[in-house]
Parts: structure tokens; sequence; C-alpha cells
């Protein structure tokens, strides 16, 4: 009897604690839904405009998306996110996820913005984990060697860290990590010239 | 036991302070410290919580069956640290940017479930806030003092990205050194080891410096003292 009762106290007990625990997460949720979607939605468009000029796009780039994968191109098996520029309805650009899957320290995220004929107007890293104090440089907040891209595109040639003959800075001890978004941007061109007429006209995805 | 709040007070910032004494939490303690604003945010987000889960903990004492004290301990600890992670995801997102994983850490932060275990489910609700307050501010301390060192000698500022917490016009970034080259070794893992030692071995050459000054007192005025306490 008395064992039983034990059993009933502790169930009730742990069963309690749980219904309150999940009530105050519920809640929280509830509370915070909107503002934490509310912030996604500006870093990303804060991210899309610096890549992708006001001026080249009249329309909502972050509701113009679709998906396509490739495994060497754009660096990963998954489908990345294409971002759509349009100034009066025609295409004028696009914002393209990519991945660096050979950054020093696993893989580098990037979302890369490219005009209409396929020059680079800017390129951003989403995440990485690269050496802080090294290969972190490639954050536009601690040093402005992403912004070298800028400008350059597939026909110029030169798709490389200096190091290795090319055209972009590596920085004094990290060349693995310059070579990798080097390298990363490079394919993210070629796909783009290759899938150009698909980017545009396939339809967009869902409504996330 | 029954706890003076002076001496809850000292044992959180000082004497058995979480960083410093105990090194629990070594995980976060380690990891997020390489600037000072870092250890800032989590310190507040690891105080927030320990004041909840040993206030609740206090609170459910009596009620909760012996048997099950851990399982329930942990459930409320997991729930809010899961509400301070959403809290902080909304009103400070740029800090959770940087904060990230170590956020939802905050769980397996041992000096929690310890000061709940330990503290909370002995004493009275008002004794057990205090001391997650007291403990969260010195762990505070600790990965303040850390980042501060780390940040100082790995980049030459301090207070670095002040705006994440005190909004875009805080001013409160200090560059120490000019054209300063960095170094390294403060800002990659062995740094945040090499620091700690530094800082425990300061904190226990402090202590070794108070306990060695000779009493000046005369005497009978400590048996005095004794014999008040022993009344009281």
């Amino acid at each position: 009897m008395e064992m039983k009762q034990l059993l009933i106290k502790t169930m009730s007990a742990l069963t309690i604690a749980a219904v309150i625990g999940a009530a105050l997460v519920a809640i929280t949720y509830q509370v915070t839904r909107a503002q934490i979607a509310h912030n996604e939605r500006e870093t990303l468009l804060r991210v899309l405009n610096e890549v992708m000029p006001p001026n080249l796009h009249d329309n909502e780039l972050s509701e113009d998306v679709i998906e396509m994968a490739h495994s060497t191109l754009l660096g990963s098996p998954e489908p990345q996110a294409i971002y759509r520029a349009r100034l009066n309805g025609q295409p004028s650009g696009a914002v393209l996820s990519t991945t660096a899957p050979n950054g020093y320290n696993g893989r580098i995220k990037l979302l890369v913005g490219v005009d209409l004929a396929g020059k680079v107007l800017g390129v951003r890293v989403l995440s990485h984990q690269e050496t802080p104090g090294l290969g972190d440089n490639i954050e536009v907040k601690r040093s402005n060697w992403i912004n070298s891209f800028a400008g350059h595109s597939l026909a110029e040639g030169g798709w490389a860290v200096k190091r290795d003959g090319g055209m972009f800075d590596q920085f004094t001890g990290a060349t693995i990590t310059p070579r990798a978004v080097v390298q990363a941007v490079f394919n993210t061109l070629k796909f783009y010239k290759q899938n150009r007429d698909q980017v545009y006209q396939a339809a967009p995805a869902a409504a996330q | 036991m029954t706890f003076r709040y002076t001496e809850i007070m000292r044992e959180g910032l000082w004497t058995n302070n979480p960083g410093f004494v105990q090194l629990l939490g070594l995980c976060p303690l380690l990891a997020v410290t390489g600037t000072f604003i870092n250890g800032l945010g989590l310190g507040i987000a690891t105080t927030l919580i320990l004041m909840a889960s040993n206030a609740t903990v206090s609170l459910i004492r009596n009620v909760v069956p012996q048997e099950v004290r851990l399982p329930v301990f942990v459930l409320i600890i997991a729930s809010f640290v899961t509400a301070v992670e959403m809290a902080i995801k909304a009103f400070y997102f740029d800090l959770y940017l940087v904060l990230g994983i170590f956020i939802p850490l905050i769980v397996t932060n041992c000096s929690i479930i310890g000061r709940a275990e330990a503290f909370a489910s002995k004493q009275p609700v008002d004794k057990a806030l205090l001391d997650g307050l007291m403990m969260g501010l010195g762990f505070t301390l600790a990965l303040t003092l850390l980042g501060g060192l780390r940040e100082l000698l790995g980049h030459g500022t301090l207070f670095a990205q002040a705006e994440l917490m005190f909004g875009e016009d805080s001013h409160l970034t200090i560059t120490v050194f000019e054209n300063y080259r960095g170094f390294l070794l403060a800002i990659l893992p062995p740094g945040a080891f090499i620091g700690l030692g530094l800082l425990v071995a300061l904190k226990n050459a402090i202590d070794q410096r108070v306990s060695a000054r000779p009493v000046e007192k005369p005497i009978q005025f400590t048996t005095e003292k004794t014999s008040e306490m022993t009344q009281s």
C-alpha cells in the first residue's frame, strides 16, 4: 500500500512539474514568436540588401525565392535558396546561397549577389567556424576583404588567392580560409552561368 | 544549517565563486569569454536562470518527494533556459547570434543544478533567491574578468560590440592599444585556460595575503564577539 502511495506521489509530482514547465515554454513561445520571426526576417533582409543594391530591384527579395541543389558548384547536396531580383518585372540579378565545404574548420555559408550578366555585386558570410583572429577576417565586421569580390566576373580569370597566382589577397597566417571562399564564389558564378535561365524561370517556392 | 545574508553574498561573489573556486560551468566560461561583452551577456542570462530556478526549487522543496527531486529540478531549469533563450532571441537578437549555442547550453551548467540541490532545496525562498543572484553575479564576474583580459590581450580593445547589448548609440568601445597587431593565443581556447589559471592564482594569492595578515586587534575583542554569536 505504501509503495503504491509513493508511486502516485512521485508520478504526480513529475507530471505537474512537466505540465508547468511546458506551459511556461509555450507561453513564452507565444509571446516572443512574432518578434523572433521579425528579427530573423530583418537580419536576412539586411544581408540581402548588402549583396543586392536596392536600386537594382523593386521586388521583395525574400519572397521571390527558389531552391536549387548542386553538390559541387553550390558546395552541398542540400537545396540552396536563390533570391531573385526583378526590376519592373524583368530579371535584374540574383542572390545565391552557397557553401564553401573546405574551410579550415568546416563549412562556410555564403550569400553571393550577382547582376543579370553574372558580375558579382557583393558577397557576405552567413556562418563559419574559422579561427578567431585569423580566418574570421572573412567577416565584414572584421575586415574589408570580402568586399574585394564586388565588380569581378567569370570572364576575368584569376579566381584564386595571390599565392596561387590569382587576384585575391590571402591573410597573413591563413590561406586556407580565403582560398575556400574564393573557390566557392567562383563555383557559384559558374553555376549561375550554366543555369541562368532556370534560375529566373523556375516557379517560386511556396511561401515559407 | 542557516546562513546569514552577508555570508551568502560573500560565498557567491568570493569564497565559493562558481567560476574561480568551484570551477563549475567551465564550458561556457572558457568558450564565450573571447570578449567582455560576450561574457557579460552570458553572465546575465545565467544569473536570471539561477535566480528563477533557485526560487522555484525553494518554493516547492517541501512538496516534491525526495525520490524525484532531481528530475523535477532538471525540468524546471530546462523550462527556464528555453524561456530565457526565446526572450533573448526576441529582444537581443544580435547578442543571440553571438552567444548562439551557449544559451541553450546553460542547461548543462552544473552550477545551476548544483545550487538547486545543495542550497535552494534546503533554504527559505528569500535566501535561495539571494544565493541565485550572488552565485550568478560571481559567475558573471568570472566571465567578464576573463573576457576583458582576453579581449585586451587579444584584440587590444575593451567593451567591443557593446552595441549588441546597449543599443546602437552606446559608444563604450575603448581601443586601448592603437594599431595593435593582436595576440592570437589570448583569443584561442588555450588562452582561455591560461587566463583562467592566472585569475585563479591571483585570487588565491589575495586570499593568502589576507589570511597571513597579523591580527592586530586585542584578543579579548574577539572572544567578546564569539560569545555574542553563541547567544544569538
